[in-house]
């Protein structure tokens, strides 16, 4: 990772650090997140500065804390907040499902004189994502939360520091939302001489009760409705006015105009470069709420217009909507010259300018061949992955038609060739909840084997494992546990033992709290060492009347690597 | 070719130390003043599965993507990986095969029918066993990349300094893994003038 604390006037940085520089220039005082690609690097970064500091005795200029799961990591940065500190929380785009519930009411209260900017990292093409290919954007609207979207690195910084600013000015948490290719693009960065300090000395970080702000009770929950209404109507001034929505070649005599949001923006301006022509130009850095004067004033000059956006058109929506006051006469295209599923590609913008204006380009090249691609495995070497031994003792001992439930982590890999395990595969922690379903609706004459990591058990497991046991399920889960969250990059979970400030914390024993669930049937065993009593106990786990849980407990082979090489 | 932007696609298998290749590049490109875009992808797909990552740069930069048949140098650390940037290549490209493969756990394509495919679409390549070389003189294959730079840049195919990536040596890597990137370097740009090449076009050098 660069180092974030460097002096210079131009730094190279991936999209990811160049939010946390953003962060910091700004004063972020507290930061949560969960860790899931391509949001993960944020965290990572503010972990090693804590270590760092630690490290020469210093103390930081910020908390920082890998959470359980985004709600909490959202619900922590709502305290923080009432408290008057500035505070970063990041994640991935399912985090947003799960922090959703904590986010809605929190533009109702507001963040009082504290600010709040929510980091959510949406992952066109799925390259690190199962799941659903998610296009967060739609939160904006439900939640009536300002959202910005960067296209590079650069805008990273400075939409983060914006956030900052706006959420600082309105009270309002802020989203800034990244893809794959804005969070981990990398490109020289303009950065500031210096960070500032903490905005806030000690003395002003204190929580000072305020019921009428911080209670969304009825009937009061209603006016604050209005507020954060009104609120948003001030915002949209704001976004007139921002030069994060930003007109080039304004001047241009084309009548075929391009807005663009996101990474959808700097593939425009290659294709602009590449078919050699001025066409007028906007970047909506702003995605809600739009600045309606400023695309309307752009719309009238036009015949016609172009929405390059990744996925679903939703600014195409907006977009027509206004052009029915300010152009009704406009020719709108957006999703039926470029695509709704993957990530967009510069060449597809290309193609689907050129089309609009009807200028012809040479055809591709045809390629027919389909090339083989190496899918990801578990880690060999030595010490290797744990579980190639987990899954063959599970091949090894499951009963005939058993049903293997995945879940989200390294062991989803298990999936793939040679293993083509699981049956199901869907969201955080569901691999026990799904199995409960299964059960209780075949009468249990089906026996399932749910999968789950440590991290994610802790995430969202343990309700659905709570639930299984309250109504009575005999389903069988197998915890793999390597006491860390791997496949993002090593995070400490609470079966870690280390905290985000890299202090020493009491681990938890997932043995205790399955057991405290009231589950019976519990065996920790280690699938390398204890591999017989593995499969002995899956064969007898499987017959069980109850709940049972095994948890296959083994370090990580890539920590274990680096343990040994210290 | 400094007017120009410049494509390159390294391809390889998630543990190769592609990411590493890029910051290698991107800081080459930065110490001489030019704007510059990349690329890569972490998480699921890093895990052993296939990457590649993009490195663009140039006097102005705006995609971090290579734009389809728009890469002027591709270079392979694994040669089945070489085919999946056929798409962004054309005729113009050249590919820089590393003669290694890695098996995926399913289909496996040989070296003979990697170069058939390269040939039909008449694709200008030349395979060096660069794993084999630096596994042999170093004991580490790991350096076959930063190897496959230096053997790039000495063919002249990389359009940056040769001091761009020295320093970028020294700024990239932790200071334990410096001598031996730089040895692996050398002899790469030293190896541009041997003949154990396979190529399968006529290359001016």
């Amino acid at each position: 990772m660069a180092d974030l604390l460097q002096k210079a006037n131009k730094k190279i940085l991936l999209g990811n650090e160049a939010i946390v520089r953003g962060a910091l220039e700004a004063g972020v005082g507290f930061i949560s997140t969960y860790p899931g690609t391509p949001a993960s690097e944020i965290g990572l970064i503010f972990f090693e500065m804590a270590q760092q500091k630690l490290k020469e005795k210093k103390k930081p200029s910020f908390y920082f804390e890998f959470s359980t799961n985004e709600k909490t990591a959202m619900e922590a940065a709502v305290g923080a907040s009432f408290c008057g500190l500035k505070t970063l929380v990041a994640m991935k785009n399912f985090g947003l499902n799960v922090a959703s519930d904590a986010l809605m009411p929190f533009l109702y209260t507001g963040t009082n004189k504290g600010a709040c900017v929510l980091v959510v990292a949406d992952d066109p093409s799925c390259h690190s994502s199962a799941q659903s290919e998610q296009n967060s954007r739609p939160f904006s609207y439900m939640a009536h939360i300002p959202t910005l979207e960067p296209g590079d690195p650069q805008q990273c910084l400075d939409f983060i520091k914006e956030a900052f600013k706006i959420s600082s000015k309105m009270s309002l948490p802020v989203m800034v939302r990244t893809t794959t290719r804005v969070a981990h693009q990398k490109m020289p960065v303009s950065i500031a001489k210096s960070i500032k300090q903490k905005a806030n000395s000690k003395a002003q970080i204190k929580f000072i009760a305020n019921k009428h702000q911080y209670v969304t009770m009825p009937p009061r929950v209603l006016e604050m409705k209005e507020e954060l209404l009104t609120k948003i109507e001030k915002i949209k001034d704001l976004a007139e006015k921002s030069p994060l929505n930003k007109v080039e070649f304004a001047n241009s005599k084309k009548t075929t105009g391009i807005i663009a949001s996101g990474v959808g923006y700097l593939y425009v301006k290659e294709a602009l470069k590449e078919l050699n022509i001025e066409l007028p130009l906007m970047q909506l850095g702003f995605f809600y709420p739009l600045p309606e004067k400023k695309i309307k004033s752009f719309l009238k000059k036009l015949t016609q217009v172009i929405i390059v956006e990744e996925l679903e058109g939703f600014i195409e929506k907006e977009i027509e909507a206004i052009a029915k006051t300010a152009n009704p006469k406009i020719k709108i295209f957006g999703k039926n010259v470029l695509p709704q599923t993957g990530e967009l590609r510069p060449e597809q913008v290309i193609l689907a300018i050129s089309k609009v204006i009807k200028k012809r380009l040479k055809p591709f090249e045809q390629i027919n061949f389909r090339p083989v691609k190496h899918l990801p495995r578990f880690c060999t070497g030595w010490p290797t992955c744990p579980y190639w031994k987990l899954f063959a003792a599970v091949k090894q001992a499951a009963p005939k038609q058993t049903i293997f439930g995945g879940d989200i982590g390294c062991y989803m890999i298990a999936a793939l060739p040679p293993h083509n395990l699981y049956d199901y595969l869907s969201c955080m922690g569901s691999s026990v909840g799904i199995a409960h379903g299964i059960k209780k609706a075949t009468q249990n004459k089906q026996k399932v084997i749910a999968f789950i990591g440590d991290g994610t058990f802790l995430h969202s497991g343990i309700e659905a494992l709570l639930n299984a046991v309250y109504n009575q399920s005999n389903l069988l889960l197998i915890v793999l546990d390597n006491s860390i969250t791997a496949m993002t990059g090593h995070q400490p979970n609470p079966s870690t033992a280390k905290t985000g400030m890299g202090l020493m914390s009491h681990p938890v024993k997932i043995e205790e709290v399955v057991k405290a669930l009231g589950v019976q049937n519990i065996k920790v065993l280690d699938q390398e060492e204890e591999y017989e009593q593995l499969v002995k106990t899956i064969k007898d786990f499987s017959n069980k009347k109850d709940v049972s849980v095994i948890i296959a407990r083994r370090i990580c082979g890539l920590l274990a690597k680096r343990n040994l090489k210290k | 070719m400094k007017n120009k932007d410049f494509n390159l696609i390294v391809a390889g298998v998630g543990g190769q130390g592609l990411v590493t290749l890029l910051n290698l590049v991107s800081e080459a490109a930065f110490s001489e003043g030019l704007d510059f875009k990349t690329s890569e992808l972490h998480g699921l797909s890093q895990r052993g599965g296939s990457v590649s990552v993009f490195i663009r740069f140039g006097k102005e930069i705006f995609s971090p993507i290579v734009p389809k048949a728009k890469a002027n140098l591709v270079i392979a650390l694994e040669e089945q990986e070489a085919l999946l940037a056929l798409e962004f290549s054309s005729q113009e490209t050249i590919f820089i095969i590393n003669k290694f493969q890695i098996p995926t756990l399913a289909e496996n394509l040989s070296s003979k029918q990697i170069e058939n495919v390269l040939e039909r679409y008449k694709r200008r390549s030349c395979f060096l066993p660069a794993s084999d070389i630096c596994q042999k003189e170093f004991s580490n294959n790991v350096v076959a990349g930063v190897f496959l730079l230096g053997y790039c840049l000495g063919k002249g195919l990389l359009p940056l300094e040769k001091k761009s990536f020295e320093k970028a040596i020294e700024l990239v890597l932790p200071q334990k893994h410096q001598a031996l990137n730089l040895k692996a370097f050398e002899l790469g740009v030293a190896s541009s003038q041997k003949t154990y090449v396979l190529c399968n076009f006529n290359p001016l050098w």
